[in-house]
């Protein structure tokens, strides 16, 4: 397959992971689906890095799945401190930037 | 058959990828979300990056999905209600959205007038996407990026442990007056059972919380 | 020294005073305040003879001296500097003015004493000097509106000086409202000259009218009428007089000096001054002396009716002003300003006897609470007197011969001025009779208790508690209201010398115009008025059948008045029955203040109200301020919406923004 199609699948993920973020209102979920952008991009990345050849796009692959670490321990410990305070486990629920 | 391959592991994605979206229970979304990264491996073992798939699975499947099913386990399903759905108006929003992106994707990476996108890319060099090959890269060109990679991710440990630990904080203010903290309460010595560093370090007694 | 730096001196003297009271009032303890004021106007005066003996040194052609100290702004067309005239006209009117000042200064240390506001008393004092020497010494337009306006505020500060008093701050209010219309009148005047002669200075404008102006051309009989507004309101004539009696709120000193002596002559030094311009107006010439006539008359025949002693001597005043306004808008000038000194005299003589007399009855000012103080205030009824003799112009007091001279030198004119001197001869007449009825009132007859109680006892009358002699409030002695004490010129030096020269001066003023005999005034102000082109034919015959009808009227004014009031002392209240229409008539002084408050007041409150509810209220508040802020309001709410607090509407919000800002850079390429 060409390299075109992996780009599409990329695309494809992209958007199901925005279209994602914007319907579910678990916070946990949200992550997730912010994972499968990240992934979408490491695809692309990859992707790109075959197409010229140079492995600068792998590296860069790596360095997005470690920001994606920490951004996942962070949020995840942000969702932990909710819970801890009983604050309800819910997007729409946080509405403290109201106004 | 590569092409089969191609298939399977891309349908393996999307699959996995519409199951997280669409799947109540979170802890479906995260098993759907593990299934859709084993697929994204294999479609970077067909794009040559070995070292890239193997870390994909150890690192992001491994890891960071098991944290997230630690966590899913810890705050559970019933203690916080999802809620209602959206709503019809939200949904196809949220749909029309992403149709519009995916649309404006396709158009920008397929339209874009490169070349080489239709084709199977550079010729194969023996080496590429292997070990050695990443591992001349990260400490040659891309130390630095390597370095601030991992500060970052020392940050975020840090910043992770911050988050989480217990403290008396600002729900057990004073009576009457809004909860406020100040300088003094700053510097003031923490009392016992608020999760300070002496506590979690072992030289004190964990008080009762 | 030459004349004008020591005209410049006459200026900076009292300019100094109340700059030194006025910084160091706080340290002035007793009568200090009095005695540097009264100090700085003698001085000035000093410098006024000085500039006086210089200026007659000069050759009798060469007798109009300017001097500009600096320029204010001078930009193409318009001259504007700070310069004086010292003519003898000038000269004139600043030993007037620094005379009489001093000599009320000197009345007013003792006279107001124990007032908590004493050394503002002497600061505004000094400054309304200031104010009218600038007026008169003023060498351009400009300087002129900037005295006259001064004068008006001084005005309005001394009037409204007990200022707890109600009455006292609303008449100040009256008298600067008023006064402001004639300062309009009077820009709007020096405008319409301006326009012609392009420069604001006197001199340099008198030259040029002739040139500029045909006789009798729109703009310049505007100009002098619009002048003449300005005129009238400074000196109290109809229909702008309604603030002077008001303005007998004012303590005595200023009544003397102000309202009698001084302001109020600063519309005659007007029309004196401007004369090469009246001469260009005839017409403004001929309403001057028709409101001239009618005010001498009409305030005679309030004086008549009226029962608060000041307000008789005011309307006095408005009559005398009448005469003079009458005399130099037909272009008597020399016997208008003549009767303009003299009248200082007297009437600053009259309103400080006044003020012992209100002292002595214990700050009551109503005729019909006096009689008898003959015995009890010699000296103050010998002033009275002498003040009375020469206001009723008999001779050889110094009143006849000032008013008389007026007078015949409108009957020389010839033609309708006949009429004006009727109308002089009926108001002498009236001027007699209301002068003699508050003589004979207030010291003839039977002693009154405060008299009783200053013969027998020694000791001036005083009230249990301090009260408001307008309406009746009673006040403290605080700051803001009248001290406690109550001077009477018997027994307070400075009073009886300052009377005493006043009254010197009455008696003897005369002596520098008595006709056919001395015309030392004719010569000395005859460099100023050389271009006069009005005059006056009269024949010997004329003149001294003017004289013995001046004095037969003004004793048989006398005659008449003690037959009225003190030989048949039913006869006035009799008389008044038979004629109540015109008793109520004169008691309601014309009810010019009614006219003006249905004309006037009503109108201007209305349309105030008006622009308050409808305007103010519905189009700027409404309209233009809630309509401005409404929308203002409705859109920051409208961006307030987006700002929700739920997350997935700013994630939304985000992914929209990337996909058009894609789409965009897509269909660029």
């Amino acid at each position: 397959m060409t390299i075109g199609w992996y780009l599409a699948v990329s695309a494809l993920i992209f958007a199901i992971g925005a279209g994602g973020v914007l319907v579910r209102r678990n916070p946990l979920v949200i992550l997730l689906c912010l994972e499968l952008m990240l992934n979408a991009a490491n695809l692309a990345l990859i992707g790109f890095s075959r197409m010229w050849g140079n492995g600068d796009g792998q590296i860069f692959a790596l360095i997005v799945m470690v920001v994606a670490a920490c951004e996942v321990t962070v949020g995840l410990g942000l969702i932990v401190a909710m819970h801890r305070r009983r604050l309800p486990i819910d997007v729409d629920e946080m509405r403290e930037l109201q106004g | 058959m590569s092409t089969v391959i191609f298939f399977i592991a891309g349908l393996g994605a999307i699959t996995g990828a519409i199951g997280v979206i669409a799947l109540q229970n979170p802890l479906y979304s995260v098993l759907a979300l593990v299934g859709h990264l084993i697929s994204l491996a294999a479609l970077f073992l067909l794009l040559r990056a070995e070292f890239v798939a193997a870390a994909q699975v150890i690192v992001y499947a491994g890891a960071v999905m098991v944290l997230y099913v630690f966590v899913v386990s810890y705050v559970g399903n019933d203690a916080a209600p999802v809620g209602q759905n959206p709503g019809r108006a939200a949904t196809l929003g949220a749909f029309a959205c992403g149709a519009a992106l995916v649309v404006e994707l396709f158009i920008a990476v397929l339209g874009s007038g490169l070349q080489a996108i239709g084709t199977d890319g550079a010729p194969y060099v023996a080496g590429f996407g292997s070990p050695e090959q990443i591992g001349r890269l990260l400490l040659t060109r891309f130390l630095a990026p390597f370095e601030i990679a991992s500060y970052l991710l020392l940050v975020a440990a840090v910043g992770a442990v911050t988050l989480a630990r217990r403290r008396g904080g600002l729900d057990q203010g004073i009576e009457g007056q809004p909860p406020t903290i100040s300088v003094a309460d700053l510097l003031r010595p923490r009392p016992l059972g608020t999760g300070t560093m002496a506590e979690a370090g072992g030289r004190v007694e964990v008080g009762d919380q | 020294m030459s004349a004008t730096t020591a005209a410049w001196l006459v200026l900076a003297a009292p300019l100094a005073g109340t700059i030194v009271i006025g910084a160091l009032f706080h340290r002035l303890g007793g009568r200090a305040a009095g005695w540097i004021g009264t100090a700085a106007i003698a001085v000035s005066f000093v410098f006024a003879l000085i500039t006086l003996a210089k200026v007659q040194q000069h050759a009798p052609g060469q007798r109009e001296l300017t001097s500009t100290l600096w320029t204010i702004a001078g930009t193409t067309g318009v001259d504007a500097r700070a310069t004086i005239l010292v003519d003898p006209l000038s000269v004139l009117m600043i030993c007037v003015v620094a005379g009489v000042s001093t000599l009320i200064h000197l009345y007013s240390v003792s006279y107001l004493q124990g007032d908590r506001g004493y050394s503002r008393f002497f600061a505004y004092l000094n400054f309304f000097v200031f104010s009218m020497l600038l007026l008169v010494l003023a060498g351009n337009f400009l300087l002129l509106i900037v005295g006259w306006a001064f004068v008006g505020a001084a005005s309005y500060m001394l009037i409204s000086f007990w200022y707890r008093r109600t009455t006292a701050t609303s008449a100040g209010m009256k008298a600067f409202v008023i006064n402001v219309l004639g300062d309009i009148g009077l820009v709007l005047g020096t405008f319409f000259i301006f326009r012609h002669t392009h420069t604001f200075d006197l001199v340099a404008s008198f030259h040029a009218a002739p040139h500029v102006f045909a006789s009798g051309s729109g703009d310049v009989t505007a100009g002098c009428l619009l002048l003449l507004v300005g005129a009238f309101a400074k000196s109290a004539q109809i229909p702008l007089h309604t603030w002077l009696p008001d303005a007998m709120e004012g303590p005595t000193p200023v009544s003397a000096l102000i309202h009698a002596a001084t302001m109020v002559t600063a519309g005659v030094y007007l029309i004196a001054r401007m004369h090469p311009l009246f001469q260009l107006a005839p017409a403004a010439g001929d309403v001057g002396a028709i409101i001239g006539a009618l005010t001498l008359l009409i305030a005679g025949t309030i004086g008549l009716a009226a029962t608060d002693l000041k307000r008789v001597i005011a309307y006095s005043t408005m009559s005398q002003i009448g005469y003079m306004i009458m005399g130099v808008s037909i272009g008597a000038y020399t016997a208008g300003l003549f009767h303009l000194m003299t009248h200082a005299f007297f009437k600053a003589l009259l309103f400080m006897a006044a003020g012992s007399l209100i002292s002595a009855m214990g700050a009551v000012q109503s005729l019909d609470r006096m009689s008898g103080l003959r015995r009890a205030l010699p000296f103050t009824f010998a002033s009275f007197l002498i003040g009375g003799l020469a206001l009723t112009g008999v001779p050889p007091f110094s009143g006849f011969f000032s008013k008389d001279s007026i007078l015949l030198f409108a009957a020389g004119r010839g033609g309708w001025h006949w009429a004006l001197y009727v109308a002089g001869y009926l108001g002498a007449f009236l001027t007699g009779l209301y002068t003699f009825r508050m003589i004979f009132r207030a010291f003839l007859g039977e002693p009154c208790p405060e008299a009783v109680e200053l013969i027998e006892h020694g000791h001036v009358f005083h009230p249990a508690a301090p009260v408001n002699p307008a309406n009746g409030e009673v006040e403290d002695t605080d700051v803001g209201f009248p001290g406690p004490d109550h001077v009477i010129a018997e027994r307070a030096l400075p009073m009886r010398a300052a009377m005493s020269v006043l009254a010197l001066l009455a008696i003897v003023g005369g002596i520098v115009s008595i006709p056919k005999t001395t015309s030392w005034l004719d010569h000395f102000l005859a460099p100023t008025f050389a271009d006069s082109t009005l005059t006056s034919h009269s024949s010997n015959g004329l003149l001294y059948f003017g004289l013995i009808l001046g004095a037969a009227i003004s004793l048989a004014s006398i005659a008449v008045a003690y037959v009225v009031w003190v030989a048949r002392p039913g006869l006035a209240p009799a008389i008044a029955a038979r004629l109540p229409r015109l008793t109520t008539l004169f008691e309601n002084k014309w009810y010019f203040d009614e006219e003006i408050d249905a004309l006037v007041v009503r109108p201007g409150a209305w349309f105030g109200r008006f622009a308050q509810n409808t305007f103010e209220r519905v189009i700027v508040n409404g309209l233009l301020i809630g309509g401005s802020t409404g929308l203002v309001r409705a859109g920051s709410a409208l961006v307030r919406g987006t700002q929700s607090g739920i997350l997935r509407v700013y994630a939304g919000m985000m992914l929209v923004g990337i996909a058009g800002v894609g789409l965009y850079f897509l269909l660029q390429s």
